[in-house]
């Protein structure tokens, strides 16, 4: 019987995790309106590049810093805040040149790096770097303390599990083996400049081409002075999402791919020692009747409250088509709460409007904010 | 039959839970139906885990899903290993490179190669030449391409390979990968909708990128689930007053409808507001009312395609 409130008793970072289209950002801020309107001074951090959450809370433009949601905003909206709500929109290639400013030993390498084709990239491009600085920006705030609550929507990779590898995969690139590679007094970078060509790395060049070889070893060589910083940090930031202080949400939909990563997921969380909050799961539809919907019975009870044959008709195929998924979606939805181990499981129900603005935030925070009896009643 | 299905490269184009897949397959049947011989790629570049959830393993060969219809997914190692056979026609220079630890790691350390190989990958089964022995000749290659973000840096990635290597081999593929990808003679991009807010302006942007910033052309922008009108306006007392019922079937139905016809009026605003948002020509999915996609679904989506 717990709601989103109690799961978050104590915390201080809720990370919402899940697989792409499945509501993250939507949960994410309605969680941060939720607990602001309860008296917290709540931050909700997403690195999206389509601005969804920009477009959820009526904010033209995010930049990477926090900005305040307008109170009489939410106010018109019926929501009483008696916190703060703050949002911001990450800019990944920002914060990852951030970084670079604040380990690079000095102005000159500053710039070489910033100027590195690889570099430019990495830092747009690379796999989990996104997600790593979102991580990055969450530690910041987190040591500036200016929150009671962060909420963080984790990037819209296609599987969750991306984002809890992300921070380790960065560092392991940058300072793994292929940089030992690059920057050892024999190493590649030494090579590429000219002296002592072995065969490998004239084949190397045959196929990759000098300019190429000479941009990666200029960025590892570069990198290689920032790499106790990073690793601190990376460190840090590990501590972090393991800590008592944070708690993770996965959010997912009924389908049965979602629930099968959450599934997974949740076993990973589990065994990488983090803290399982609680399962959001969205868009489902709720069973209006109890066991199979008998047709001639139904089509029976309506033909009773309507004279038209043919709208009663169309009545009961689509009740019928209506709990074929709502029966996938209970199944769908169970095989997850076996896997849970108790731990709480969230149903938002398929709302008949799409959600994108603090009414509809609202809204669902009706559902977050309660208990799963009342839930089940609001729903049918 | 369907203009699109004369070009030779399909790039399917949209966010995560979309129907990226469903749409790929669709359309993979309904260009057989028409007689192209087509393979739809996979492509787990960035996505490896994804796989995990899948049933069924296709892996890195071609298989036949049915007549005339392939599938391969595309591996980033085996492309690069590919890559290399084929630049590389000395045998000892390519033992000697596959041997080497430093090629190892260097794959692996540099961003986006395995992007650019798997692009490479879909161009050449796209060659009526195939380069690899023994490959077969196909109408039509069907990419289902990484979810928003990655998509576009996906494409993104030849031009950004031959700007870094500026001469050289690397250079001259990563040129002519990019070259295929922005010939609109033979290369086109479908994007995959839903009739919602969100996904509707996410799928503006993305033509918006796709048409200035690649150079790709967008051939359809596919709006996918969209409800049937399954009721008249007209109908709507009567509904209402069945849902006020006391009598739990009648009601549960009445409420069913009722949900129904707030969705079906919602998708349609939203779909209203796509059309004028977007420039590409705009073709609507229906909703399938199944637990879990079947085959002859799949085949009718194909043939909804317009």
């Amino acid at each position: 019987m717990t709601t989103i409130e109690q799961v978050l008793d104590g915390r201080t970072v809720c990370v919402c995790a899940g697989s792409g289209g499945v509501g993250k950002t939507t949960t994410a801020a309605a969680v941060a309106l939720g607990m602001a309107a309860r008296g917290l001074r709540v931050c909700v951090l997403t690195i999206d590049p389509a601005k969804r959450l920009a477009d959820s809370l009526g904010l033209e433009e995010l930049g990477n810093e926090a900005t305040r949601v307008d109170p009489d905003l939410l106010e018109s909206n019926g929501v009483e805040c008696r916190g703060e709500l703050w949002a911001m929109m990450l800019d990944a290639k920002q914060t990852f040149d951030q970084l670079v400013a604040r380990h690079a030993e000095d102005e000159k390498a500053r710039e070489r790096v910033l100027n590195n084709g690889i570099y430019q990239q990495i830092s747009s491009a690379l796999a989990g770097s996104q997600e790593y600085m979102a991580m990055e920006k969450l530690f910041e705030l987190h040591s500036e303390g200016r929150f009671d609550l962060l909420v963080l929507d984790t990037p819209p990779s296609r599987n969750a599990l991306d984002f809890l590898d992300a921070p380790e995969r960065l560092t392991q690139f940058i300072e793994g083996r292929s940089l030992q590679l690059f920057i050892k007094p024999t190493g590649l970078a030494a090579r590429v400049a000219g002296r002592g060509v072995g065969v490998v790395l004239a084949i190397l060049k045959k196929i990759l081409g000098f300019d190429l070889l000479a941009d990666l070893s200029e960025f590892f060589t570069a990198f290689s002075g920032m790499i106790d910083g990073f690793e601190d940090r990376a460190n840090r930031v590990n501590a972090l999402l393991r800590d008592e202080e944070t708690t993770f949400l996965i959010v997912c939909g009924p389908q049965a791919e979602p629930i099968e990563e959450s599934v997974f997921f949740h076993s990973k969380l589990v065994e990488a020692g983090m803290n399982f909050g609680a399962a959001v799961v969205n868009r489902v539809r709720y069973r209006l009747v109890e066991g199979e919907v008998e047709t001639d019975r139904a089509e029976r009870e309506i033909g009773e409250e309507t004279d038209d044959a043919g709208l009663a008709g169309k009545l009961t195929l689509n009740l019928a088509e209506y709990e074929l998924l709502a029966e996938r979606d209970e199944e769908n939805i169970e095989r997850l709460r076996d896997r849970l181990g108790g731990a709480p499981l969230i149903r938002i129900p398929y709302l008949d409007t799409d959600v994108h603005d603090v009414a509809g935030l609202a809204e669902i925070d009706r559902y977050l904010f309660t208990d799963e009896t009342t839930r089940e009643s609001l729903a049918t | 039959m369907l203009d699109f299905l004369d070009k030779r490269v399909i790039f399917v184009m949209g966010k995560g839970g979309v129907g990226k897949s469903t749409v790929a397959t669709a359309l993979g049947i309904r260009a057989t139906l028409e007689g192209k011989r087509t393979i739809i790629c996979e492509v787990s570049a960035t996505e490896n885990t994804s796989r995990l959830f899948r049933q069924e393993e296709v892996g890195y060969r071609e298989v036949e899903l049915a007549n005339d219809l392939w599938a391969i997914s595309i591996d980033p190692d085996d492309s690069m290993r590919e890559y290399v056979l084929l630049q590389l026609k000395v045998k000892a220079m390519r033992d000697l490179l596959f041997r080497s630890r430093m090629f190892t790691y260097l794959a692996e350390a540099t961003p986006g190669l395995n992007e650019l190989v798997t692009i490479g990958k879909v161009w050449e089964l796209a060659q009526l030449d195939r380069k690899v022995r023994h490959g077969r000749k196909y109408d039509l290659v069907i990419v289902d391409a990484p979810a928003t973000g990655h998509g576009i840096t996906f494409l993104r990635t030849p031009r950004t390979f031959a700007r870094i290597a500026k001469v050289g081999p690397m250079h001259s593929q990563a040129s002519e990968l990019d070259a295929m990808i922005t010939d609109h003679s033979t290369t086109g991009a479908l994007i995959v909708s839903l009739p919602e807010e969100m996904p509707v302006n996410e799928t503006a942007t993305l033509e918006k990128e796709l048409v200035e910033d690649i150079g790709v052309e967008v051939e359809r922008v596919l709006v996918n689930g969209v409800y049937p009108d399954r009721f008249e306006s007209s109908e709507l007392p009567a509904i209402e007053s069945v849902a006020g019922s006391d009598r739990p079937l009648a009601r549960a139905a009445g409420r069913a409808a009722l949900s129904e016809v707030r969705r079906a009026r919602a998708q349609r605003e939203q779909i209203e507001r796509l059309e004028g948002m977007v420039s590409s020509p705009i073709s609507l999915l229906p909703f399938v009312f199944e637990p879990e996609l079947t085959l002859s679904s799949a085949r009718m989506l194909g043939e909804e395609i317009a």
